[in-house]
């Protein structure tokens, strides 16, 4: 039980992670129905940009985190004008390529820039663990510091998807990109700030693991990419609680094929709950069946 | 706009011709005087210089090129001086293959040093094995690396100047089972890393031999961020000791996260560990009733060891690590192989090479046995608050 308990707080730190990640993937492929693989590269640029702000400049966490955030809003919309936007009415295929290729390019540049070394992130939040239900779990700091951060991130995205302006344009461009043109909506802009959202809580999460794992790399983003890109897809693709719920229930279930099953199949069991959603329900958990629009 | 695009799509492809650009410069420079002019005796260096082994490589390198000086001031080899010929395999063993037949092919090397990891080094032992270029692994520990795994026949040109996996997995086990009275274990194994499956296997044989018993083995793929699942069940278990011979990235984010979970059981592990990121990684005060086997400690009082790495620290202002230590110690080997056999020719260096006896190298006394392997100890290190201490000296 003690066991049990403490594998789930295991699984719900990594979890909150993965969703924080899975979101850019499900808000940007909601919009312009792109799987943007380059959304994991991001992450890694967020956690280099928390390293910096905490190790060079002696920031907080809190300031960090909003300059990260800002680097990589920056980063998406760029690469969004820079890669993306000249293929908007091309075939689907050539931008998911380009996505690719941008993603490569980040991985490589890093490895350029940041030379291919591990840096470890400073210690910013007290060692300390908190014992609770009379010591059967134990928590760390870090542990209640992602938790949190993961739902006041969650809960300011809900606002502004469904209370301010910029998010009606968005759930309206998701919709129907001409129609929403023809209404007045900027399909444009729009399109940039889900960018620049998505690619904010990246940076999220890569500043969050830079303190939870305390080790950031230029290849750090390939495995979690390709794990909330899972999970988006196990949660429904485009639709903004799937990804939180998928990316929570894909943590829970690495941890547990880990700690009870063979270790030796964590990362395999990932990928076939990929398969067995794109064979079973395609459209994910939460996902409706709808028709293709002709 | 679009022009706009245009101008940043054009400078980037400028950058990347000029970065491209910048690595064939070195590559140049490092090639010299080059040609046939015969005035130098050129000796390869196949290394990771970039790539995710790069900081193996880098020490290497400056370690080889110290032995080369050192030599070349006393008046260098067979009367001409020693040039050190780069080759970067980018980690990748394809990469070495091609790395290692253009040294041979292009800059016509008459040996070569390198690599400095076993998966590297396997993907050059066709190349050297067909042109006869003799060459010396640095720290390459498979046994794979100079023995045919299938006609179990030794590669002639092939010879290492570290101890081997096998040797390193009984050091481990004996260590465990007799010092640290450990009578249960769990192996924790990169599961994609040859170095690390082969050293497990060695360790398990010999605990069980022993007498020991091992609870479990789990794994986990170089990469990892996450180890806390596992750590838990490995918890839970309560074993004696905790075998991990992993690289150091992994294994600092492991030793990290377990003593942070309030593990306190010792963790012991191979020469893979060795980097001064190990400690970073781990924070020092984690790196407690930690243990590693290793080919060299700096804080060894051996005169030898004291002086090089007085030398090597004047040189570069920073602390060997055992890569460095073997590279010198290779290209020494190489250098004395040549000037035994008086000759460049590929079968005259390696019959020298087979003839050294009791070479006084910096890690013990060498001499190859049939496989190409030197006969030399193991040592243990201790970690304590992160400072390496020096706690027994194995031999074979």
């Amino acid at each position: 039980m003690e066991q049990f308990m403490q594998q789930m707080i295991n699984g719900f730190s990594l979890g909150s992670i993965y969703a924080l990640i899975a979101l850019g993937y499900t808000m940007v492929y909601g919009i312009i129905k792109l799987i943007n693989f380059a959304h994991g590269d991001i992450y890694m640029l967020g956690a280099f940009a928390g390293f910096f702000a905490i190790s060079a400049f002696h920031l907080g966490f809190i300031p960090s985190l909003i300059i990260s955030m800002a680097i990589c809003a920056l980063a998406g919309m760029f690469i969004e004008k820079v890669a993306y936007k000249p293929l908007r009415t091309a075939p689907r295929i050539s931008m998911l390529i380009t996505a690719i290729g941008v993603s490569l390019f980040l991985e490589n540049g890093g490895l350029l820039v940041f030379s291919p070394s591990i840096r470890t992130f400073p210690t910013i939040f007290p060692v300390k663990t908190y014992s609770i239900f009379g010591g059967i779990v134990k928590l760390t700091v870090k542990d209640i510091v992602v938790f949190l951060v993961m739902i006041v991130m969650l809960i300011i995205l809900q606002y502004l998807v469904y209370r301010t302006k910029i998010g009606k344009a968005m759930r309206a461009v998701s919709f129907d990109k001409d129609a929403a043109g023809l209404m007045g909506v900027d399909v444009d802009t729009t399109i940039s700030y889900t960018f620049a959202i998505g690619s904010a809580l990246a940076a999220v999460a890569g500043v969050l693991v830079g303190i939870y794992y305390n080790s950031v790399w230029p290849l750090m983003g390939i495995m979690p990419g390709l794990k909330a890109f899972i999970a988006a897809v196990l949660g429904g693709i485009g639709i903004i609680p799937g990804a939180v719920l998928g990316g929570l229930m894909i943590g829970v279930i690495e941890t547990l094929v880990a700690g009870y099953g063979n270790s030796l199949y964590r990362d395999g069991v990932a990928f076939a709950i990929l398969i067995i959603v794109l064979l079973l329900k395609p459209s994910g958990l939460l996902g409706k069946n709808e028709r293709e629009k002709v | 706009m679009k022009k706009g695009l245009l101008a940043i799509l054009a400078l980037l492809m400028v950058l990347s011709l000029v970065v491209a650009g910048c690595g064939g410069q070195q590559a140049q420079q490092s090639q010299g005087g080059g040609g046939s002019s015969g005035d130098t005796i050129k000796i390869g260096a196949n290394f990771e210089l970039t790539g995710t082994m790069a900081a193996y490589g880098r020490t290497s390198v400056n370690a080889i090129k110290m032995a080369a000086d050192e030599w070349n001031a006393k008046g260098g080899l067979l009367g001409k001086q020693i040039e050190v010929v780069e080759a970067d395999n980018k980690s990748l063993p394809d990469e070495s293959t091609n790395a290692a037949t253009r040294l041979v092919t292009q800059d016509k090397v008459v040996a070569i040093i390198g690599t400095s990891a076993s998966t590297t080094t396997l993907g050059m032992v066709p190349v050297v094995q067909q042109y006869k270029i003799p060459t010396i692994a640095t720290t390459a520990t498979n046994p794979d690396v100079t023995v045919d795994p299938k006609s179990q026949e030794t590669y002639k040109y092939m010879f290492r100047a570290c101890f081997i996996d096998p040797f390193q997995g009984v050091v481990g086990a004996n260590f465990a089972y007799n010092d640290l009275g450990a009578r249960t274990a769990v192996l924790y194994i990169d599961e994609k890393d040859a170095f690390s499956i082969g050293l497990a296997k060695f360790f398990k044989e010999n605990f069980e031999k022993l007498g020991g018993k091992i609870l479990s083995e789990e794994h986990y793929v170089a990469g990892d961020q996450d180890f806390r699942s596992t750590l838990t069940k490995i918890q839970s278990m309560n074993p004696d000791v905790i075998y991990e011979p992993g690289h150091y990235q992994e294994t600092g984010m492991i030793i990290k996260q377990a003593r942070e979970m309030g593990i306190t059981t010792p963790i012991v592990g191979g020469d893979g560990w060795d980097s001064p990121d190990l400690v970073k990684i781990a924070g020092a005060e984690n790196m407690n009733n930690v243990f590693m086997s290793n080919h060299f400690i700096p804080s060894d009082p051996d005169p030898k060891i004291q002086n090089f790495v007085k030398a090597y620290k004047d040189k570069f202002g920073e602390m060997p690590d055992a890569k460095a230590v073997l590279a010198y110690e290779a290209a020494n080997i190489m250098f004395t192989g040549i000037k035994n056999a008086n000759s460049t020719n590929g079968d005259d260096i390696v019959a020298a090479l087979e003839g050294l006896k009791d070479y006084p190298g910096l890690t013990g006394n060498i001499t190859f046995d049939k496989q190409h392997n030197p006969v030399k100890p193991a040592i243990i290190i201790e970690f304590k608050n992160g400072e390496q201490v020096m706690r027994g000296r194995v031999n074979p």
